[in-house]
């Protein structure tokens, strides 16, 4: 089992070192007719365990960043770190999950999540286990061969969380992957979200539009500006980990970050 | 966490799951409701010219050796019938030959022209260009090349079926979501993976529409490739029919020609229904609305 062994020491490579390290980080796209700075001198720490919200108005290099710590994009200058090793091309210790569920068409619920263990080469008994957990978890429960256009946005959301999920990474991206859902089933997976975090300890990085989301999910959120994306101010969130919505959002503490945020996102426009 | 357990149970307009296996029980009856529906009105179509036929050379408005009675076009295909299936068998064997032989090589370059930017400048543009060919005057220098056997039918077919196979392939597996591509990459995937799992069975539903068009192709590549110099095949038949002004043959052979496209036609069409059911255009009316829902 070297490949367990291997696991384990970047776990505890992971305890002592932060999760991801961002440095002094620019990402410039230069096209034929332009330049364009989409991120411009970000730095970011983000521990173990954390969950850091960033939160900026559209087109601020906020998926540039996340693509960034997955190293799908590569950054113009500055350098990415990613459980104490440099990004230089794309992760595999980190689960990715979009605004849009981008699930294969043609296969059910579970064979679309255990599509992460296939492209892997996961052991089967132990892919299988985990997905019908993830599948327990989500509520997904009687819908394992529903296709995707037989499920509402909010189901192929949960679908592609649970794929995001299946080889238990130390880091999860997710850029806005509720953003295109109705705000009822958006809290639900918010609450579902949150569990998610609390019974499994991931670090999670979340882009966002959504100031509420930003702040009820978070343990920190970073506010970026309009492009080029900076980032503007840091704030801790200082709510329990564990976190009822209904609470969360009459809380004073909600309200004064919440109003707060909100003159910081008109100021950068 | 309780709370949370009840909000899972939330989001109605999701079908449950009884509902779904009964709807895929029905689907066999629907499939026939549709097709039923489908055909009533073409085969209108086809009565009310047939009946005109009729009348017209009933009445002997247009001379019998220009347009024969529907009656004895019948009469010649049940006739000749052992000579006609053996022509048939011929033209049906070039096509089908030269269709796969399209379908092949047009899926291969593909691939290559997707995968390879070298392939994709030095190939797509020759590609492109040599549609403006017309390919039926390529003929003549086929039956030079190749004489006058089976092998100039199958290439003609396979040079004219090919052009929509090589544009629906490209365009379909370009058509691959960013995002599955940018997913795979964080799963660690093989190209090959990518390939088998995510971008092809992405490309079949415009890859299959090409198809399509490509079988229908490949009938008129091989009738032409034996019009232009064969001993055999429908289109050897329709030339010694108009040569011999003995239209019933002509009729005959040309209801033939038409049979062999549309019996192609149907079994690419039936493929496409068992490859890719979960596309939108092979699904009933009612799963694509649920769909938005």
């Amino acid at each position: 089992m070297p490949q367990l062994e291997k696991k384990k020491a970047a776990a505890t490579d992971a305890a002592a070192t932060a999760s991801i390290d961002i440095r002094d980080v620019t990402c410039t796209f230069t096209t034929k007719r332009s330049r364009t700075t989409a991120v411009d001198g970000v730095s970011m720490r983000i521990e173990p365990g954390e969950f850091v919200s960033i939160l900026g108005p559209s087109g601020c290099g906020k998926s540039t960043l996340l693509k960034m710590i997955a190293g799908l994009v590569l950054p113009t200058t500055g350098q990415v770190g990613l459980l104490g090793r440099q990004v230089k091309g794309p992760q595999r210790n980190i689960g990715f999950a979009f605004q849009r569920a981008a699930l294969l068409q043609w296969r059910g619920a579970r064979k679309n999540i255990l599509l992460q263990a296939e492209m892997r080469g996961m052991d089967k008994r132990t892919a299988a286990r985990r997905a019908d957990e993830l599948i327990e978890l989500t509520g997904l429960a009687g819908f394992e061969d529903a296709l995707p256009h037989e499920l509402s946005g909010g189901m192929q959301q949960r679908v592609a969380l649970c794929r995001a999920l299946l080889h238990e990474p130390p880091v999860l991206l997710l850029d806005e992957p509720f953003g295109a859902l109705d705000a009822l089933t958006r809290e639900h997976l918010n609450v579902e979200l949150n569990r998610i975090w609390r019974e499994t300890g991931t670090t999670i990085v979340l882009v966002t539009h959504s100031i509420s989301e930003a702040i009820y999910l978070g343990t920190r959120v970073e506010v970026m500006s309009a492009r080029p994306g900076r980032i503007i101010e840091t704030m801790p969130v200082d709510l329990p980990r564990e976190r009822d919505y209904g609470k969360v959002m009459s809380a004073p503490e909600f309200e004064t970050l919440a109003a707060h945020i909100r003159t910081l996102l008109s100021g950068s426009h | 966490m309780t709370t949370a357990q009840d909000d899972i149970k939330a989001p109605a307009a999701v079908p449950t799951a009884p509902e779904r296996t009964g709807r895929r029980g029905a689907r066999l009856g629907n499939q026939l409701a549709a097709f039923g529906s489908a055909v009533w009105r073409p085969l209108i179509v086809l009565a009310v010219i047939g009946l005109v036929w009729w009348f017209v050379t009933a009445r002997e408005m247009v001379e019998r050796y220009l347009v024969p009675t529907p009656g004895s076009v019948f009469e010649v295909m049940w006739e000749d019938r052992s000579m006609l299936a053996e022509h048939t068998y011929v033209t049906l064997y070039e096509t089908v030959i030269g269709f796969l032989l399209a379908a092949l090589i047009g899926i291969g370059s593909a691939v290559l022209i997707v995968y390879s930017k070298t392939a994709e400048r030095s190939l797509y543009p020759i590609i492109l260009f040599a549609q403006v060919i017309p390919k039926i005057a390529i003929a003549p220098i086929l039956i030079v090349w190749f004489g006058t056997g089976l092998s100039p039918k199958i290439i003609l077919a396979v040079l004219i079926a090919f052009f929509p196979v090589v544009v629906s392939g490209v365009a379909g597996l370009r058509d691959t979501d960013p995002e599955l591509l940018d997913l795979s990459a964080t799963m660690g995937a093989s190209r090959w993976s990518v390939f088998v799992k995510v971008r092809f069975p992405g490309a079949l539903p415009q890859l299959m529409a090409g198809l399509k068009v490509a079988v229908t192709l490949a009938v008129v590549g091989a009738v032409v490739g034996e019009f232009v110099g064969a001993s055999e095949g429908l289109g050897y038949i329709l030339l010694l029919a108009s040569g011999n002004l003995n239209s019933a043959l002509l009729f005959a052979d040309l209801i033939l020609m038409s049979a062999i496209g549309v019996v192609l036609f149907v079994v690419i069409e039936v493929a496409e229904s068992l490859l890719i059911p979960w596309h939108a255009s092979r699904r009933e009316g009612s799963s694509v609305t649920m769909a938005t829902t």
